[in-house]
């Protein structure tokens, strides 16, 4: 036997699906079912990368620590830069005032001094905890988002629900089980794809490599559902980069410059939102997506006031708004969640950034979100409360809350969150009455 | 050894087959590998015109201080402002390094070592995301990784934890401890990104159990590792590796263990010599090295057969190179494998005799996932057999051969069976031959073949 032999055998296995099935798979919704049902939710997870600094964007400027401990990377409480008052102890960073209108109405809920179960320091260790949703570090194999897509109830749909992924490569907390469709800007925006050429791979594939057949076939579809001109409306899009694109000004000329605080630097932020968004919210479309913005690992300069931060988090506004306009009237039925592996040292450190630390901020914002809230039982960052002496000291479980959002926004039982989506944590609640 | 043993030997082992491959490796496979390993400067690029670092950062300084001296004058010149702005610059030495190092990989004699230096370059990741890093990427590779991928482990450690592109990227430039006396009359410190990561991800990982403590006092010993300032009208040449003494932290500090006395930069040197030694480091680079080459879930006799050598050699990497592709198990597992862009996109050019422009190479790179030289984080890119056959990843590889198969010229054109054969010979399944033969045109055959399962795993 050969050695291809002996991988279609064992791929068989693993897949489960009969060859040549591959080409054949459609899109595996029922619009007009799901729309009778009333309700259509969409969750989308943006994942940051890095380690936000969750004490720079919903400031602590009330916590009587925060100047101390912040020195010239904190926000003055009143005055020029001042942020804006989500409530009397904490401020939104003022980069982000589309934000800060959906506080205002409603639609954006703060949750502070929140955490992962996990307790160390490593980015790596910290985000596969973040993603896949177990209680520690441990052996990983997929993540608690795919998971949850195989415990949707049906809701009239004939087949499974897929799951978006943003980019060429899935992150963890989009792989597992669950069908994932992932997108990124065509590599030729004139050339299409010939479907007899598609056909005639498929049939190559179904007989040698079925798993490179269920790939092709889910890559190819998405490109349907994105429509015509797709490809020439993102070709520009960074795939989230964080620096201006290496084509250069030519290519920056060619998109269209956004005109706020964060600027052109951050347009890749606003290209991905905006085609997630536009996946989201198509009639076949899927219904439960991640993105990722990475580079938040501000150690060094890191510009709370005006720099750094401050430029990203203005970015990551303008994507909240991206995302806000482009779901449209799906927007009242959306809810996302932006998260992050840990927070940031509590002071400041030696080249006015902060190192890795453990508690932080997490934000829900969408229409169906009941918000206009800050949640959170503060510890405080008086020395005592400090975790080890040096971070924000977690009093909110994570999972707590992403447990509440699967059972009340999805419908996912709570059996199945603390059994299989979120493994051993029965003993924690999901949290009740986040959404409107 | 598997019948499969030659396309292991082009593909496992190497980037991917060229028209003649097949007749250069005759019958033993291995002897055509092991042969690579015996030119221990094989992986180095001789090209005068790519500049070294600190060309490169001593002329950034220089324009900055330009740029500053004009913005201060009474009528600031803009258009002279702007046109001093670093990014064109780095940008083109970075498209200038990208040309060579393709260029390197298409034409290589010895394929084997240039995926070493991958996996290096991998494994020691920064990122050309971070300002001025994308301007040196390319030298840092060149300068840091290449000339040691065939030496000691404990030579290449230090070479790029004292590389300025390092330095920069894990922000221990400007680390300075609290008592040293630059740290005192500025009231700054330490940062640990440097410490954490040279623990976490270069040398022992989280299992040989470091404390906060630890990474603390390893940010603390590595004070002052940071760059040479240029200072011409000084006669100072800058922009190289510097220990700067007034930003160290004074102190005898403990490492896993170890309390280090040694003064200035040898303090530090000695922390890096002992991770290099450490079992768990040769356990990581064992078990990473069985993973790339090799599966997600390689034959555990390998991996211990690869930290065994890496012991008793103290890090000898072509010793370990050496190892791994003597190694049974090495040969006999399937090519499970995704090839990842960059090599994927070097099989191409290799087959098909392509030499696309450096910018359209950056541009195909991005949109599989795998920007040059920019992973997402320090860890580097992910490895796993499927992580790279992403749907839209998939798709656009279609697109790409496409595109691709429409540019060949010569050969290839002239017949898609004959061509498939000079590549893969008896190694292409019936399936794959049989698509191609009935493939419409000359395009669509070498789309199909460029597309098969031969052609994107190893």
């Amino acid at each position: 036997m050969s050695c291809q032999e002996d991988r279609l055998l064992t791929r068989r296995r693993v897949l489960q699906v009969a060859a040549g099935g591959a080409a054949l798979s459609f899109w595996p919704y029922v619009p007009a079912v799901a729309k009778s049902a009333g309700r259509d939710p969409r969750l989308l997870v943006v994942v940051l990368r890095g380690g936000l600094d969750g004490l720079s964007v919903a400031v602590p400027v009330g916590d009587p620590d925060y100047q101390r401990l912040r020195r010239e990377l904190a926000l003055p409480k009143s005055g020029e830069g001042a942020g804006f008052a989500l409530d009397g102890t904490f401020a939104l960073h003022p980069s982000m005032a589309f934000l800060r209108k959906l506080y205002e109405q409603k639609q954006a809920t703060v949750l502070h001094a929140v955490a992962s179960p996990y307790r160390g320091r490593s980015h790596f260790d910290g985000q596969d905890v973040l993603e896949s949703g177990l209680g520690g570090v441990g052996a990983v194999k997929d993540g608690w988002l795919n998971r949850a897509l195989t415990k949707l109830p049906d809701a009239g749909r004939v087949t499974p629900q897929k799951g978006l992924s943003i980019g060429a490569v899935t992150p963890l907390i989009m792989r597992g089980p669950a069908d994932v469709v992932t997108w990124t800007p065509p590599a030729y925006r004139h050339i299409d794809i010939d479907p007899a050429t598609v056909e005639r791979l498929q049939d190559l594939y179904a007989q040698t490599d079925p798993e490179l057949g269920q790939a092709l076939a889910d890559g190819v579809e998405l490109d349907r559902v994105a429509g015509p001109g797709s490809g020439a409306a993102m070709a520009s899009g960074d795939q989230m980069m964080s620096e201006p694109s290496m084509m250069g000004m030519q290519d920056a000329a060619a998109r269209p410059a956004p005109k706020k605080r964060g600027g052109r630097r951050y347009a890749s932020f606003i290209d991905t939102a905006a085609r997630a968004a536009k996946f989201l919210s198509s009639a076949d479309g899927p219904r439960v997506g991640v993105l990722s913005y990475s580079g938040w690992d501000t150690h060094f300069n890191e510009g709370v006031l005006n720099g750094q931060l401050a430029n990203k988090l203005g970015g990551l506004d303008a994507a909240i708004k991206a995302l806000h306009d482009g779901l449209g009237p799906a927007w009242d039925q959306s809810v996302i969640l932006f998260v992050t592996e840990f927070g940031r040292t509590a002071e400041t450190n030696g080249t006015r950034g902060t190192d890795h630390g453990t508690a932080t901020m997490a934000l829900m914002t969408g229409g169906a979100v009941r918000g206009g809230r800050v949640i959170a039982d503060w510890p405080g960052l008086s020395e005592r409360s400090l975790y080890e002496g040096r971070d924000l000291a977690p009093t909110l479980d994570l999972r707590a809350v992403t447990k509440g959002l699967l059972q009340d926004h999805l419908g996912i039982p709570a059996g199945a969150l603390a059994r299989d989506i979120f493994p051993d944590s029965g003993a924690l609640r999901p949290m009740a009455d986040l959404l409107a | 050894m598997s019948q499969d043993a030659q396309l292991h030997a082009i593909r496992r082992f190497g980037l991917g087959p060229r028209p003649d491959a097949l007749r250069d490796i005759g019958r033993d496979p291995r002897a055509y590998v092991l042969a690579q390993l015996d030119r221990p400067d094989a992986a180095e690029i001789r090209d005068e015109a790519l500049p070294p670092t600190h060309e490169v950062l001593q002329f950034e300084q220089r324009r900055n201080q330009k740029r500053r001296a004009l913005r201060k004058s009474d009528a600031p010149d803009e258009e002279e402002i702007k046109r001093l702005r670093p990014g064109p610059i780095r940008r083109r030495v970075y498209l200038e390094e990208t040309a060579a190092r393709v260029h390197q990989a298409v034409t290589t004699a010895t394929p084997f070592v240039e995926r070493l230096v991958l996996f290096w370059s991998n494994h020691f990741a920064v990122s050309a995301r971070k300002g001025i890093v994308r301007g040196v990427v390319g030298a840092f590779e060149r300068e840091a990784i290449r000339p040691h991928v065939l030496g000691r482990f404990a030579d290449l450690l230090r070479a790029v934890e004292q590389h300025p592109a390092m330095l920069i990227y894990l922000d221990n430039r400007r680390s300075m401890g609290a008592n040293s006396r630059a740290g005192q009359r500025r009231r700054r410190g330490h940062n640990e990104n440097l410490a954490r990561e040279i623990l976490e991800l270069h040398t022992v990982t989280e299992t040989a159990g470091y404390t906060q403590a630890d990474v603390t006092n390893f940010a603390k010993i590595i004070t002052g590792w940071s760059i040479a300032p240029h200072r011409p009208d000084r006669g100072r040449e800058g922009g190289t590796f510097r220990f700067l003494a007034h930003m160290h932290e004074p102190g005898d500090f403990e490492v896993l263990g170890t309390t280090y006395d040694q003064r200035g930069v040898r303090a530090g040197e000695a922390v890096l010599e002992d991770l290099a030694r450490h079992p768990a480091t040769a356990d990581h680079i064992a078990r990473k090295l069985a993973v790339h080459f090799v599966s997600d879930t390689p034959p555990a006799e390998l991996v211990e057969k690869l930290a065994a050598t890496f012991r008793e050699t103290d890090g000898d990497l072509a010793a370990v190179s050496r190892a791994l592709v003597t190694h049974k198990a090495a040969w006999a597992a399937p090519a499970e494998k995704v090839t990842p862009p960059f090599p994927y996109l070097v099989g191409i050019m290799r087959a098909l005799d392509l030499q696309p422009r450096p910018r359209e190479v950056v541009r195909l790179l991005r949109t599989l996932g795998q920007p040059l030289w920019a992973p997402p984080t320090p860890k580097g890119w992910p490895d796993g057999d499927m992580d790279w056959a992403g749907p839209a990843a998939l798709r656009e590889r279609l697109r790409i051969a496409g595109r691709a198969a429409r540019r060949a010229r010569g050969a290839p054109r002239q017949d898609p069976r004959s061509f498939a054969d000079a590549l893969f010979g008896p190694h292409l399944t019936d399936p794959t031959r049989i698509a191609i033969a009935r493939a419409e045109t000359v395009e669509q055959g070498l789309q199909l073949l460029i597309m098969s399962p031969e052609f994107q795993r190893r």
